[in-house]
């Protein structure tokens, strides 16, 4: 789309953009140019020279086991985290959207968590599934060792999960109650008529209609498993127990700012963004084709 | 309500409650792990009434991770990415939509891409940068050998350093480094009506004055939704306040809630833990529930 009406002068336009252009040259471009330079060479962790060496970084990378227990680790943390806080927020958006007695107090309350700092709640679930006090702690007395994230793998992975999940079902829930209220009602009314019960009428008209949601929060789910779940590792985990949690940003932090190998961490920087980058066009490629779009 | 389906209403209800109790279960355990007593608190199970020690493990949270200042520092942060995204994504949204000049869709798609790459996983370089901001300009320099031609003509070395470690600046600058708001805008001014820029116009008035006078007042929605989500996003940011605060002075609300994990060792002091945690959360949740209209609002105009 485009104005019909606009302003002559370009030059002032153009001045106009600059200060955005310069921030993201300097903050944006650089680095990220800067990552992929650093990916190809051997970079001192005190400055000075570094020596090219090609894609010898990718390589010693990706013959790192650690490594890939890390993508394993980030890969089972998105898949399980989106699922559970996708579900959970539809089944609540669409039971909201029946708009009983209450509904607005639940339009209110559900989307709360997702205001709070990862690192705060990640405290707040640390205490609520610490092993020796908090609940899961009721649970161990009852069934001893039964649940110990700080030595169980598993666990720590659940706990992680946990805490991302109640996150983002506030967030997906306001998608999909801003989705499902966009269908005309008479649809649903016409649908009644012809005797539709309401689960009929929900994967019949309800869920086809808001597959585009579905689809736009898939991505941005998985996307931000990769990102937000820093704050949480880092409180929870440390990447813990055994690097059962050493999830893929934590990983870069971890080894660039702790392990000084700036080039390494570049390198897997690089792969990250790939990694995001190949998401996002696989789920358009593939999934958008079963979506229906209005 | 379509039709009577009181079982079904029944499991609705039933359902719903469980989600609501599962949102606001963790901030009531907090605010109740908050009030007790070390002994209280690890017991299991712990006591679902709150203990009577509250305003003191308060104090205590509040001074052992010095949370006075921290706070300060996590609003100006905040604030200042808040005001700068408002701003500076309204001047590139005029610029990108009102104006026709070669290269303006070369612009569109520098700014768009930033919206791929969050700042989590460029971390190492843009630290880099922070740490002396001027680094890039000082290398192209080098390389197009302007620095060399300054140095022959003026004999002064060209060494350009600023380094916004530990400085709110150096905080705020690289958040503000991103395309969200651009695209808000940009959605608003292409459904202002044409006639409204050609009366302006016809009225004489240039671009600057039909930004200011007619566009900016029209947009204060989205100036608020715009707002109220990037004021809650720089408050809760994390990594990168983590990096570049090696001082204590200019560290945030959020990144103190390190200092609170009870260590291994020692008795675990989880009402100290949980009653910072209370005050880190309170701000972003207050901020939720009292512009509730604009958050969604915001979150679901910069998302698309």
């Amino acid at each position: 789309m485009e104005k019909r009406v606009t302003f002559g002068k370009w030059t002032i336009g153009i001045l106009f953009a600059v200060p955005q252009l310069i921030l993201i040259f300097t903050f944006f471009y650089w680095p990220a140019g800067q990552a992929v330079y650093w990916s190809l060479t051997l970079q001192q962790p005190w400055g000075g020279g570094n020596i090219w060496v090609g894609l010898d970084n990718f390589r010693s990378i990706l013959a790192n086991a650690d490594y890939w227990n890390s993508i394993t680790a980030s890969l089972t943390f998105a898949a399980i985290s989106t699922g559970l806080a996708m579900v959970i927020a539809l089944v609540l958006a669409t039971l909201t959207d029946r708009q009983l007695a209450g509904s607005r107090l639940y339009r209110v309350v559900l989307i709360w968590p997702y205001g709070i700092a990862a690192p705060a709640l990640a405290l707040a679930f640390r205490f609520i599934l610490a092993p020796e006090a908090g609940f899961m702690a009721a649970v161990n007395k009852f069934w001893p060792g039964f649940w110990d994230p700080g030595l169980n793998g598993a666990d720590a992975m659940a706990s992680v999960i946990v805490a991302f999940s109640w996150k983002y079902v506030g967030y997906n829930f306001i998608f999909f109650l801003a989705a499902l209220q966009a269908i005309p009602r008479s649809l649903i009314e016409a649908a009644a008529m012809d005797g539709s019960g309401v689960i009929r009428r929900f994967w019949d008209i309800q869920f086809p209609l808001i597959t585009p949601t579905i689809f736009f929060l898939l991505v941005i789910n998985i996307t931000e498993s990769f990102q937000d779940s820093f704050g949480i590792v880092d409180i929870m985990t440390a990447g813990g127990p055994a690097n059962a949690t050493n999830l893929m940003v934590y990983k870069i932090y971890s080894d660039g700012f702790r392990g000084l190998d700036y080039s390494g961490a570049a390198a897997q920087s690089i792969i990250l963004m790939l990694l995001i980058i190949l998401l996002t066009i696989v789920q358009f490629r593939f999934i958008e084709r079963r979506v229906h779009y209005r | 309500m379509v039709e009577r389906t009181p079982i079904l209403n029944f499991f609705t209800h039933v359902i719903l409650f469980a989600g609501f109790v599962f949102c606001v279960a963790p901030f009531v355990i907090v605010a109740i792990a908050a009030s007790h007593n070390l002994k209280d608190v690890n017991d299991v199970p712990m006591s679902l009434l709150p203990g009577s020690d509250f305003w003191v493990n308060i104090k205590t949270a509040w001074t052992t991770a010095d949370l006075g200042p921290k706070l300060f520092n996590s609003f100006v942060m905040a604030a200042g990415v808040a005001a700068g995204k408002v701003i500076i994504s309204a001047l590139t949204a005029f610029s990108i939509v009102y104006f026709r000049y070669p290269g303006r869709m070369l612009i569109f798609w520098l700014i768009f891409v930033t919206l791929m790459l969050p700042l989590e996983v460029r971390i190492v370089p843009t630290y880099a940068v922070v740490a002396n901001v001027l680094s890039p300009y000082q290398a192209i320099m080098d390389v197009t050998g302007i620095s060399w031609l300054i140095e022959k003509i003026s004999g002064v070395q060209v060494s350009l350093s600023l380094g916004l470690l530990n400085s709110y600046t150096g905080l705020i600058m690289p958040l503000i480094a991103t395309a969200t708001g651009t695209f808000l805008y940009r959605q608003f001014f292409l459904t202002v009506p044409d006639e409204l820029t050609e009366a302006a116009r016809m009225d004489g008035a240039g671009a600057l004055r039909f930004f200011v006078d007619i566009l900016l007042p029209l947009s204060r929605n989205n100036m608020a939704a715009l707002g109220t989500i990037m004021f809650l996003w720089a408050w809760n940011q994390y990594v990168w306040p983590l990096l570049i605060t090696t001082d204590q002075s200019h560290a945030t609300a959020v990144t103190e809630l390190k200092q609170l994990i009870p260590n291994v060792g020692g008795a675990p002091e989880w009402h100290i833990a949980m009653a910072g945690t209370l005050i880190v959360m309170l701000p972003p949740l207050i901020v939720v529930v009292l512009m509730q209209r604009w958050f969604v609002r915001g979150l679901i105009a910069t998302e698309k």
